[in-house]
């Protein structure tokens, strides 16, 4: 089943990653990688309950096994300060290894300390611990109406409640989205190193050295100056390095137990319970439209799961009181709370969850008015933001529908599902729009140019992986006229001026902002510096060496305007499916995948696409293949590996097209353009649902859709 | 947190061999007496007795030659070549992703075949060439696989990538690399969670197409 689709032409135009050199050479460092003399190898074992509280923990045979050197448990680990900032019994983050309590299984109830990993390894097998066990409760299905309303998310009305069911068409179902994990290809890693009592150097895994710089130093009570966080390469993360999880307090503590250098790498089992997940999360969506698909109302109700410490909320129902122009807008958003971990926000948080609900509500609305899916959209499309009244900064969704309906082959599709056949299988096409709020934050960049021409550019900023450095460098070139081999891009350091966390898809506008106006400034120091010569990199380093200054320079600080205020600002996807479904066997194969971003300008159009197409696999997995599985009885995770829990892989996944609208957003910022990692991701696991049911006729509203579902 | 060049603990056999099998004869007494008393384990273990027991014991010739390089190296038995790459000599550039061959972030060639060296204990390449993703290039001058993954924008994060290239190196080697769909068969061992699989076929496509001996 080879793929027809034609290679996108502009596939290896523009700049290749700045960074790219290194990583195929091996020779970037990610945060396991840095060696010290020393170091120190932790492990974590877990507890094998899933609710209740240590009665006893041996230790004895652990730390008499070769090259140990100390084994923490709750009952001898160093007191960390912080923790006695959030009041006894209040929820908040796990504190680990801080009492004998047991909330989920798997929770850390020891960390062994050896000379070297293997030896730590072996040792975390050889700690007894016996438990008092109390009832838990692990399944959603089951817990629906322990559901409590958080106080972060009220419910929300406009117009009539639950108008849907006056309409002359209506539809109303329940969908189930499971947990999903993040499942970076680096593993969590952390090596702190203690210098005297009162600094620690990390080298971490995160999405912002600064906030793991604010975290740790309000755990350990340090002058956050005296945190010193590396983080130059970071191996995927998708929001799952967000926070400052346990494990990573528990490897400073240990460092500064020992007065040694530790690193503490996650094992994959580890990677599903002692970092967050996308929430297992019930939905029950009714649409009502009239005859002519006028949507007259909408209900949105989500209930997702969290842990028994921590609330955990996301925007699930969110895209349902934005997405289309309905006067009837009624939404209900509940958590429960089971002995698990805290989930966590995954790459397109609340919203991929809540598009499940929307969009393949509105393509089984479509399919019971006999209107065509795209058709139904443009009927309901909202001219400006429905939620506030405001006007949008920018949105060519509709163009987008255009372009992606022309690129897949829409008119091929067959309105009456499940009749066409092509080499033996079942063939069907499907689309669902997503949405993600645009932002600019505020981010602080120097811009040095050197006498030899050299442009330096600095922000703490970290990169999981979209191309900050590179996109930096693009902005950088544009503005200064400066040939991108001659910019040097430094970033992921908590010794650099200040940068946001990336995540929430803000960094190109905040970053890639901040950026611009620091090279504006520099051009125009530099500009009155020589009464006025223009640029390029030659020019300029005359003008330093005229006036004899090894370098100018200038710290910007640079953040969104009043006209985020004024307009509501959201970046706009819309996803397309071609499937083929295997009568006999149930198995789904995807034939085609285009989705087309209205992101406002490209700004590095190579990296762009290759994040639209990583956002559209990972929604593959989210629609085909990924699932946690926990064993009710115990309560314990089954499948916490890559053999059972199935990330896409090569064979899944057809030559993918990315197609961008690359019309600029007048108000955001001065590039125009808007963040792309979540829209990447939301709409695609329901495109995929709405093609299976063209395919086949059958609706899967349990995901994944896996072969069993269709047979 | 200055980088040392060489590790604080001895890897390579001649630091070792002598050394430890002649204190561990001369304190064969005292490790009698280990086996008996915890008093005397504990004093053992004070002394790092049992660090010399290990050496003797638990440990294992190596000879293997890693990107032209020869390396003679006393290792755990248990160790994985993908650990005494990383831990033991500094070759990070081969990727831990799972530690149990799920997911092909540790690939490198042993004598011109891929494996994963995370399934792969040291001791069991004895004397064999083993190229990881530093010995690809040649000097500055890029191996066509890693400038046809430049090209395609065959990565993200960059994490899965030096088994990417490994193995993709290897698939054009052994002759299945003759279409698009034969490529992801013959590369669904190496997951990429930024999800570059299509950029990836690009690239192996044109290197493959390149005609060049790789
Ligand atoms: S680390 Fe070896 S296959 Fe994953
Ligand atoms: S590039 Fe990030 S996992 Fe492949």
């Amino acid at each position: 089943m080879e793929n027809k689709i034609a290679k996108n032409p502009s596939a290896t135009d523009g700049l290749s990653r700045v960074d790219g050199r290194l990583k195929v050479t091996g020779k970037a460092k990610y945060s396991a990688e840095y060696y010290t003399k020393g170091m120190v190898y932790a492990v974590l074992a877990g507890s094998t309950i899933t609710s209740g509280s240590i009665k006893s923990i041996d230790t004895k045979k652990a730390e008499s096994a070769p090259g140990v050197i100390s084994v923490i448990t709750y009952l001898n680990a160093p007191k960390v300060p912080g923790y006695q900032d959030t009041p006894a019994g209040a929820k908040g983050m796990l504190r680990i290894f801080y009492d004998e309590k047991i909330w989920f299984n798997g929770q850390p109830v020891a960390m062994v300390l050896a000379d070297t990993f293997e030896r730590a390894q072996f040792a975390s097998g050889l700690i007894d611990v016996t438990y008092n066990k109390t009832p838990f409760e692990t399944q959603l299905t089951k817990n629906l109406d322990k559901g409590v309303s958080p106080h972060n998310a009220k419910d929300y009305l406009r117009g009539q409640e639950e108008a849907y069911k006056t309409a002359a068409v209506k539809i109303e179902q329940e969908y189930l989205v499971p947990t999903n994990v993040h499942n970076p290809m680096e593993l969590h890693a952390i090596i702190a190193n203690w210098d005297g009592d009162d600094k620690v150097t990390v080298y971490d895994k995160t999405q912002g050295v600064v906030s793991t710089q604010r975290n740790i130093a309000q755990a350990f009570k340090l002058q956050p100056a005296n945190v010193q966080v590396t983080a130059p390469f970071v191996g995927g993360a998708f929001g799952a390095a967000l926070r400052t999880w346990p494990h990573e307090i528990a490897a400073v503590m240990a460092a500064k137990l020992l007065k040694k250098p530790v690193k503490l790498v996650l094992s994959r089992a580890d990677m599903f319970t002692a970092v967050g997940y996308r929430p297992h999360t019930w939905q029950k969506i009714g649409l009502g439209a009239t005859a002519d698909g006028k949507l007259v109302g909408i209900s949105h109700q989500a209930t997702g799961q969290t842990s028994v410490y921590e609330d955990f909320t996301e925007g699930v129902v969110n895209i349902s009181q934005l997405m289309y122009a309905c006067p009837n807008v009624d939404t209900k958003y509940r958590l429960a709370s089971l002995n698990v971990n805290t989930p966590t926000p995954m790459r397109g948080p609340g919203e991929a969850t809540g598009a499940i609900a929307l969009e393949c509500g509105m393509d089984e609305l479509a399919h019971a008015l006999n209107i065509d899916p795209i058709e139904l959209r443009l009927r309901n499309y909202a001219d400006t933001d429905p939620l506030s009244g405001k006007p949008y900064s920018s949105k060519f969704l509709s163009d987008a529908y255009k372009m992606g309906a022309d690129a897949i082959g829409w008119s091929k599709r067959h309105a009456q599902p499940g009749i066409v056949m092509e080499n033996g299988w079942l063939s069907g096409y499907g689309m669902a729009s997503g949405m993600f709020g645009a932002y600019r934050g505020a981010a602080t960049v120097i811009a040095r140019l050197l006498a030899d021409g050299t442009l330096d550019v600095q922000t703490a900023v970290t990169d999981i992986g979209p191309g900050t450095g590179t996109f930096m460098t693009k902005v950088a070139s544009d503005v200064m006229g400066i040939p991108a081999g001659n910019i040097r891009v430094k970033i992921g350091d908590s010794s650099l001026p200040p940068s946001p966390t990336q995540g929430g898809s803000a960094i190109t506008s905040t970053v890639g902002s901040a950026v611009n106006d620091a090279c504006v400034q520099l051009k125009q120091k530099l500009k009155e510096l020589s009464g006025n010569v223009e640029g390029g990199s030659g020019g300029y380093a005359q003008i330093l060496q005229q006036h004899n200054l090894p370098a100018v320079e200038v710290t910007v600080t640079s953040k969104g305007g009043p006209d985020m205020a004024k307009y509501a600002m959201f970046s706009w996807s819309v996803h397309f499916m071609k499937v083929l479904v295997h009568p006999t066997t149930g198995v789904v194969k995807v034939d085609k995948a285009v989705s087309v971003a209205d992101c406002g300008t490209i700004v590095s159009q190579k990296t762009a696409r290759s994040q639209i197409i990583g956002g559209t696999i990972m929604g593959t997995g989210m629609g085909l293949t990924e699932a946690v599985v926990i064993d009710h009885r115990y309560g314990r995770l089954v499948n916490n590996d890559f053999a059972n829990y199935h990330v896409p892989v090569q064979a899944d996944i057809p030559q993918c097209e990315a197609l961008f609208v690359n019309k600029p957003d007048p108000y955001i910022n001065p590039m125009g353009a808007k963040g792309m990692g979540e829209i990447a991701t939301i709409g695609v696991a329901a495109a995929l649902a709405n093609a299976v049911f063209n395919a086949t006729g059958k609706r899967v509203r349990d995901l994944p859709i896996t072969p069993d579902k269709l047979v | 947190m200055e980088k040392e060049k060489n590790h604080s603990r001895p890897v390579e056999e001649s630091d070792v061999k002598d050394n430890s099998r002649r204190d561990f004869l001369k304190k064969s007494a005292l490790m009698t007496a280990v086996a008996l008393t915890p008093v005397a384990a504990a004093r053992a273990a004070e002394m790092h007795m049992d660090e010399r027991l290990a050496q003797v014991f638990e440990k294992m010739p190596l000879h293997l030659e890693i990107n032209g390089v020869a390396h003679n190296l006393m290792v755990e038995p248990r160790s994985t070549l993908l650990d005494i790459l990383r831990e033991q000599l500094d070759l990070t550039g081969t990727k831990k992703g799972c530690d149990m061959g799920q997911c092909g972030a540790c690939t490198v060639h042993v004598d011109g075949h891929r494996v994963n060296s995370c399934l792969t204990l040291g001791i069991m390449v004895n004397g064999k060439k083993v190229t990881t993703i530093e010995g690809l290039a040649k000097g500055d001058q890029l191996h066509p696989m890693q400038e046809a993954f430049l090209k395609h924008d065959g990565f993200q994060c960059g994490y899965c990538t030096p088994g990417q290239i490994m193995s993709a190196v290897a698939c054009v080697r052994e002759g299945h690399a003759n279409s698009e769909h034969e490529i992801r068969e013959y590369m669904s061992g190496n997951i990429c969670r930024c999800g570059a699989y299509p950029n990836i076929v690009n690239a192996i496509q044109e290197v493959k197409e390149g005609g060049m001996a790789i």
